[in-house]
């Protein structure tokens, strides 16, 4: 019985420091996926959260200045302008039209700051059904 | 054509249903014919697939783009080998793979044991099988890989395709999916057998001695699986990462950290009788979470780079699990009278213990991923909120965790077995803890204060002491008895027991793994701006723009930066990064130039030119040690390899299982 007692109490001691470590990893780096629309109508509390915001790269938005990255994110009409300044390179899909998600925080001014920035191809991977639709049938 | 395709699809289905049925029956009702008919069947379904299959790859290769699949999947020009590989490019494809490669697996189990288990195995095939006709009901009602455009009436041919995704043309993806499916799907046997064991209410380990080379196989082709996706990561996505704890990558690792608990904890039940319970709950746990892998890369249930589009198999898939698993729970509970452990633990310090902790601190491990994994669905049903957790969730976890893993490496194969005298502790660690201290010291003197890359090297040093002695100490004693050299000797001593010396060089391989993965802890990374002939520099590195250059192939157009390195001044070659625009699809890649070396990797990106199109942007890293994990990888293949040659002494084995048995009455041992 003492065994299992002393290994009981070793496994605890472990699992109670993963746990630990696992609930402080969690609130360090939890971001709240919202839509544009959401952004906008939480007003001041957005400001103190990590958010994950999706929504289309506006055609022609995209603008390079130094390293830091602007561009509009468009969502069912809404607008969200969008700075990026993190250090990895932004993803190739990242372009006109592409759908893409953006990490960081809303700034005061109303600029979302993202820190990452992921993106996929709309026309990659959605837009198949309605190509052979436009092509003239046989 | 593609009739034909879907018709041998769903003759496969029925004939799998067929297995089922006449397997459960002929069991039922003892009636061999039907026995028979059903492994026949087996083999059928195999046929069928294999059929449907062929009449996919034909498609793709000879480029039928009246087909959805081709079309969205291959086009004209791309290479041979890539069209071949458009076969598990995408959703369809992939999953008449997993049936194709299922099913292989069924008909050669089946033919292996035709006249072996006569028990078992019935309900082996009929496991089997149901997870064959899950896979091929998917492909034949939901989504066909045989689906044609059609317009109106008509059928449309588009011409040409839109290609293998471009991130995909990469050598290591034509092999990296196989490998990892290979590996998905090959749990499915042991864990037949394992059912079927629990079913038929066998008392020993006959399961696990079948399926111990199968599970050793398996782990290999999934541990290769994840090595090459990590290896692609690193020379493809540009941001020089091989792990980025995205939800398909963390689905490729969960059964993979099962597995390995699995295979750490059946030597507890081979040799001492216990954790019988445990080891069912370990594979059926893999087995499931091969499934749910499969389930989380393919549904869209939680975003991913991999990025595949929504799909409607998600349902069938969540049913499927969940029957599966309260099968399994059900069958455990109920025969957990034949399960009952032979020994019991008796000391903290002690091999058992070594392993219990090993499969606590892996499962532990496996629960943080798989929580990181679905935090958001979690979330969104608790709280209403769809919250994510990031890297350093994952890191914060299982860092530690990885280091503890590391440490019982080392620790866990030279305790004794049931209890260890701190005098024989002492003894054998000495040594090994010398050697990792001084290895820490040193580096803290020469200037280290990452903490826990200190503490890694330094357990990588203890570890490796560790092995070696047990070599060196095997290997002295049949060298002082046979006169032959000590190498000589050395391979003798693993001739003799493959699998533990096997086991070793594993060992030794994580050691290089984890000597690779500290390294990233003293990464450079540095986005630049030059003009052509200027020079910048990256660390001790001088890098100088000299050139950029264009051009264009059937597949795609160019961009090229040529770079001459120089490392302290000395000229050391050019690298050439370039970024590439795939004409079908329209999509821009980088192809990154990696200066590859044993103490680091100077790895560039040329990310484009500036706005005003006069400079250069070049990403550039430096990488310390990475090359060790590619190292670290094929010492494992090589250590796995020799697990599993059959061993020079078998009654060497035998022995220690009866004084394992006989050890629950014997005093305690000198």
């Amino acid at each position: 019985m003492k065994t299992w007692a002393k290994f009981a109490l070793l496994a605890g001691v472990i699992v109670g420091t993963l746990a630990w470590l696992a609930v402080g990893g969690i609130n360090e780096t939890k971001t709240y996926y919202k839509t544009i629309a959401e952004l906008h109508q939480m007003g001041p509390r957005a400001l103190d959260q990590k958010i994950r915001v999706g929504g289309d790269i506006q055609a022609g938005s995209i603008q390079r200045s130094g390293r830091e990255v602007l561009f509009t994110l468009t969502q069912d009409r809404m607008k969200l302008n969008v700075v990026y300044s993190g250090i990895d390179p932004l993803p190739d899909t990242f372009r006109d039209g592409a759908q893409a998600l953006a990490d960081g925080r809303l700034g005061r001014d109303g600029i979302f700051h993202a820190s990452k920035i992921q993106a996929k191809c709309a026309s990659k991977y959605e837009a198949k059904p309605g190509r052979p639709a436009a092509a003239p049938a046989m | 054509m593609e009739n034909l395709g879907a018709l041998a699809l769903v003759l496969a289905f029925c004939f799998a249903l067929y297995s089922i049925l006449g397997s459960l029956i002929g069991k039922w009702k003892r009636k061999p014919f039907l026995l028979a008919s059903a492994r026949r069947a087996v083999y059928t379904v195999w046929a069928l697939v294999a059929v449907a299959s062929g009449i996919l790859v034909y498609s793709l290769i000879a480029g039928d783009f009246r087909l959805v699949y081709v079309a969205s999947h291959s086009n004209k020009s791309m290479p041979l080998h890539y069209k071949f590989a458009a076969w598990w490019g995408g959703q369809e494809g992939s999953l008449l793979f997993w049936s194709f490669l299922l099913a292989t697996y069924s008909a050669v189990v089946t033919w292996t044991c035709r006249n072996k288990f006569r028990d078992m195995m019935p309900y082996v095939t009929a496991v089997l099988m149901t997870t064959e006709a899950f896979f091929l009901m998917l492909i034949t009602f939901v989504i066909s890989p045989f689906q044609v455009f059609v317009v109106g009436r008509g059928i449309q041919d588009l011409g040409d395709g839109q290609g293998l995704n471009p991130l995909l043309q990469y050598w290591t993806m034509v092999i990296h999916p196989p490998m990892l499916y290979l590996g998905y799907v090959g749990f499915t046997v042991p864990f037949a057998f394992a059912f079927a064991s629990l079913i038929t209410r066998q008392p020993g380990e006959a399961w696990i001695h079948t399926t111990r080379r199968w599970t050793i196989v398996t782990w290999l082709f999934q541990s290769t699986g994840i090595l090459l996706g990590a290896g692609w990561a690193y020379a493809v996505l540009g941001w020089g990462g091989y792990w980025g704890w995205d939800p398909v990558e963390n689905a490729s690792l969960l059964p993979w950290i099962t597995a390995t608990a699995f295979l750490h904890s059946v030597m507890m039940q081979e040799k001492k009788g216990m954790m019988k319970v445990w080891n069912m709950v370990l594979i059926s746990a893999t087995f499931f979470l091969c499934i749910f892998g499969t389930f989380l890369t393919r549904s869209g249930v939680v975003s991913s780079v991999h990025a595949f589009a929504q799909s409607p198999i998600g349902k069938y898939f969540v049913t499927f699990l969940a029957i599966g698993i309260a099968g399994a729970i059900y069958l455990i509970l109920d025969r957990l009278d034949y399960l009952k452990s032979e020994s019991h633990l008796e000391s903290v310090i002690s091999r058992e213990s070594s392993f219990l902790f090993n499969n606590l601190i892996l499962l532990a491990s496996c629960f943080a991923v798989l929580w990181g994994t679905l935090f958001p669905v979690i979330s969104e049903a608790v709280t209403g909120d769809k919250i994510s957790v990031d890297r350093p969730f994952f890191e914060r976890v299982n860092v530690p965790i990885g280091l503890f893993l590391l440490f019982l490496t080392g620790v866990g194969p030279l305790i004794a077995w049931r209890r260890s005298s701190l005098e024989s502790l002492k003894r054998a660690f000495l040594w090994p803890t010398v050697a990792g201290a001084a290895l820490m010291i040193a580096l803290i003197a020469a200037g280290m204060r990452h903490p826990y890359a200190l503490l890694s090297f330094g357990l990588c040093a203890f570890v490796a002491c560790t092995i070696i002695a047990e070599f060196y100490k095997g290997a002295r004693a049949i060298s002082a008895k046979s006169g032959a050299n000590l190498f000589a000797s050395a391979i003798e001593l693993t001739h003799r027991n493959t699998r533990r010396y096997g086991g070793y060089i594993v060992h030794m391989g994580i050691v290089f793994m984890f000597i690779g993965f500290t390294g990233w802890a003293f990464r450079l990374d540095e986005t630049i701006e030059v003009q052509p002939g200027s020079v910048a520099r990256i660390g001790h590195y001088q890098l100088r723009v000299a050139d950029i250059t264009q051009g264009e192939n059937d597949n795609y157009i160019w961009n090229r930066a040529v770079i001459d390195v120089s490392k302290n001044g000395e000229p050391v070659g050019a690298l050439e990064p370039e970024k590439r625009l795939y004409k079908a699809s329209k999509q821009p890649t980088s192809e990154v130039a990696i200066r590859r070396r044993l103490n680091e990797d100077l790895y560039l990106n040329f990310a484009g030119m500036s706005n005003d199109n006069k400079k250069a942007v070049i990403q550039a890293y430096v990488f310390p040690l990475v090359s060790w994990i590619w190292i670290g990888y094929w010492v494992l293949l090589f250590g796995t390899l020799v697990c599993l040659i059959p061993p020079k002494m078998r009654l060497q084995y035998a022995r220690t299982q009866v004084v394992g048995i006989a050890g629950r009455h014997a005093t305690v041992e000198q």
